[in-house]
Order: C-alpha cells, then sequence, then structure tokens
C-alpha cells in the first residue's frame, strides 16, 4: 500500500462520515491522478489528450456515485484506478464509432503537465444543456455560479430538500449521458 | 464546465454512502428468492418420500453441491461489484465446486456396477430438470440484475455468467427437493445443463444491463 492510497483512503473515510472539506480535498487530488491516466491511455491508442477532460469528469462522476462499491478495508488507489480504465474504455470504444476530430482542433489543447486545460467546450457542457430545467438551474447554480444548496433553494424558489434531490438526480442523469455518448 | 466546478457540485452532494453491496444485493434477491419458493409450490412441490431419504447420502449431497456453487458464486459475484477488488481467492473457491461433484461422480462410479451407470445417467426425468432450473431461477435472475445495477461491475459479462451460476445453483436446490433422481451421475449431466442455460441468461442480461 503506497503513501498516497493512505491518504486517499483516510479522506474518502472521513468524507463517508459526512466531512465535506475532506471530500473536496479528495476530488481535487483525485482528478490529476485520473487525468494523467486518461492521457496515458489516449496516447498509448494513439490519439492526442483532446478527449482526457472527458475522461475525467466522467470518472470523478463515477467515483462519486459508486462510492458504495469501494470496500474500506482495501486501499482506495486501486478501486480509482479501475473506474478511470473502464471509463477510459469506454469513452475510447463510443469514439471508435465517431468521426475524428480534425486535427487543427486538437493541437492546441495538447500539453504535457496534467493541469487543467483552458477549458474548451466538453460532452459535460452539451449533456448540461439537455437535463431538464429545474435539474440543470440547480447544477449550474451550485457548480457554475459557486452558490450553497441554502443559496441555490432561495434563488430558484425551491425548499432546500428540493435543491438536494435535482442536484443528485442531475449529476446522476450527466454520468448516464457520458455512458450512452449521447446528450 | 470546469472539472473544479464539477467537483463542487459533487461535494455539495456529499451523504452517506449507504447499505453496503452486499446488503443492497441481499434485500434485492429476497423477493426473487420468495417468488421461486411459491412457484415451486404451486408447481412441482417436495417430493412424497421426503422424510424417508432426508438422511439419504445421494439425496443431501444434491443440496451441498448446488448450496455451495450458490455460495461460491455469490462471493465472487460481490467481489466482480467493487472495481479493483481483488478476486483470486473467490475464483479459486469457485473452481472447487466442479471438483466437488467430480468427486461425488468417481465415488458413484466406483460403488455402481458399470451396467447401472448409463440408467443412473439418463435417470427419469432429464427434461423436468433442464427446464425447471431455469423457471425457479428466473424471478431471482431478475431481482438480481436490479441489485448488480447499484454495483460498478467492470466486467458485465462476466458478472452476470456468476449472478446467473448463483441464481441456478439456488434454484437447484428447490428443485432437488422435488426431483426424484439423486445419482450424482444425474447431477452432473442435467443439473450442470439447466444451471449453464440459467448462467448464459445471466451472461446476456449483464452485457445488455449491467454497463454503468
Amino acid at each position: 500500500m503506497s503513501e498516497r492510497d493512505i491518504d486517499w483512503g483516510d479522506l474518502m473515510r472521513a468524507a463517508n462520515g459526512g466531512d465535506a472539506a475532506a471530500y473536496n480535498r479528495l476530488l481535487t487530488r483525485l482528478a490529476p491522478a485520473v487525468r494523467a491516466v486518461a492521457r496515458r491511455g489516449l496516447g498509448r491508442a494513439g490519439l492526442g489528450p483532446e478527449e482526457a477532460e472527458d475522461v475525467v469528469q466522467e470518472t470523478l462522476l463515477a467515483i462519486h456515485l459508486k462510492r458504495h462499491t469501494w470496500d474500506p478495508s482495501l486501499p482506495l488507489g486501486p478501486w480509482v484506478r479501475a473506474i478511470a480504465r473502464n471509463k477510459l474504455i469506454d469513452s475510447m470504444r463510443r469514439r471508435g464509432r465517431r468521426d475524428h476530430v480534425p486535427i487543427d482542433d486538437v493541437i492546441d489543447t495538447l500539453a504535457s503537465d496534467t493541469a487543467e486545460p483552458t477549458p474548451i467546450p466538453g460532452k459535460l457542457d452539451e449533456h448540461l444543456q439537455s437535463l431538464p430545467d429545474r435539474q440543470q438551474s440547480v447544477v449550474r447554480s451550485i457548480s457554475l455560479d459557486g452558490a450553497s444548496i441554502r443559496e441555490t433553494a432561495a434563488r430558484l424558489n425551491m425548499s432546500e430538500g428540493a435543491v438536494r434531490v435535482a442536484l443528485h438526480r442531475g449529476l446522476a442523469a450527466l454520468s448516464a449521458k457520458f455512458g450512452t455518448g449521447k446528450s | 464546465m470546469k472539472t473544479d466546478d464539477l467537483i463542487r457540485a459533487m461535494t455539495s452532494d456529499l451523504a452517506p454512502p449507504g447499505p453496503s453491496i452486499e446488503t443492497r444485493f441481499a434485500v434485492a434477491f429476497l423477493p426473487g428468492v420468495l417468488v421461486a419458493l411459491a412457484l415451486f409450490a404451486v408447481t412441482l412441490g417436495p417430493r412424497g418420500d421426503l422424510a424417508l431419504v432426508a438422511s439419504d447420502m445421494r439425496f443431501l449431497f444434491k443440496f451441498v453441491v448446488t448450496l455451495l456453487l450458490a455460495l461460491c458464486s455469490a462471493l465472487l459475484v460481490w467481489r466482480l461489484l467493487r472495481p479493483g477488488a481483488p478476486a483470486g481467492l473467490q475464483i479459486a473457491a469457485l473452481t472447487l465446486v466442479p471438483l466437488v461433484l467430480a468427486a461425488g461422480v468417481l465415488a458413484e462410479l466406483f460403488v455402481l456396477p458399470t451396467s447401472s451407470w448409463c440408467p443412473k445417467l439418463v435417470g427419469s426425468n432429464g427434461l423436468v430438470c433442464i427446464l425447471s432450473i431455469p423457471f425457479f431461477a428466473l424471478p431471482m435472475l431478475i431481482a438480481e440484475i436490479f441489485a448488480l445495477r447499484q454495483g460498478a461491475p467492470t466486467r458485465p459479462t462476466l458478472t452476470g455468467v456468476v449472478a446467473g451460476l448463483f441464481a441456478g445453483g439456488v434454484a437447484a436446490a428447490i428443485y432437488a427437493a422435488h426431483c426424484p433422481d439423486d445419482s450424482p451421475l444425474f447431477i452432473a449431466l442435467w443439473y450442470s445443463l439447466g444451471i449453464a442455460i440459467v448462467a448464459l441468461a445471466g451472461g446476456l442480461a449483464g452485457r445488455l444491463a449491467l454497463r454503468w
């Protein structure tokens, strides 16, 4: 078990106990690790890293929605890597059925580090736009505007419970849309 | 949307992870096995001489081998629902089941005269057997698929096959209470065929329904 896995596991255990700050820290630390897996995998398949961020986002959503499939007695690293690999393969399989992106659109986004690239409109934005209005407003308010559950409830004239439900359903729907490759 | 924005949304959606995979599986499976038992009660029912054969070695061996298959399949399927979880031990345990069956077959061949090998193998109702096992397994397999969808199997087809082995094992144990054929030779042929049909159906269902 590596040092890093111990840290990740501790953060996930804290998150399972309701510690949102630990959960945020965990996801923020997982993102670059997943990005590295995605870029390496795409590179090995002779593809550019232009779709890596889609894979990162799809993987993080799966990690979020499938948290209960991690066995707290095992290290978190292999669990994360297995999910990332699975999502990478899915993404490449879907890509194989689509037309290839022209290289000129891709060349600008080539980067060697694992920092998040300057935003190019990814799949997530397409999928977000196809969500039902209410879920879309809630997810936008909390993610893009950085509003809290309470602020979002006040702004959209909804109860906090309804905001929570819409947020969870919205994230689940985004994950499902990644899975089908359609918005 | 940037990844950091997505992380913010997921952080706000943090809730306790809920019951374990094993619990979810058991809860979803329970109605399936109850329906199977009800179907058994209204269709075939247990055989008339149940009290007489209850301590018969051959009769008991049917339950040992089918329930062992069910147990080992359940243990493996729970591992397969967890991405990256090591499953070597569970796979080894599952491969033990055909060995136990083979030992039973060898013992039977040893004690039986050659002339009765064939009649014991063919038995008296092989067709009923290979139709009954999938019939009783179906409600359990359907219930299982719903449970498995809450997991994250990275090998959906394999997971479906093992889920089929589990449903098939339990269905075979239920059917064994009716089945008048007790020879391990009969089990090795007809029970295996019936369970294989369920495993095949499970694999197909897994392929179609267990992607996430």
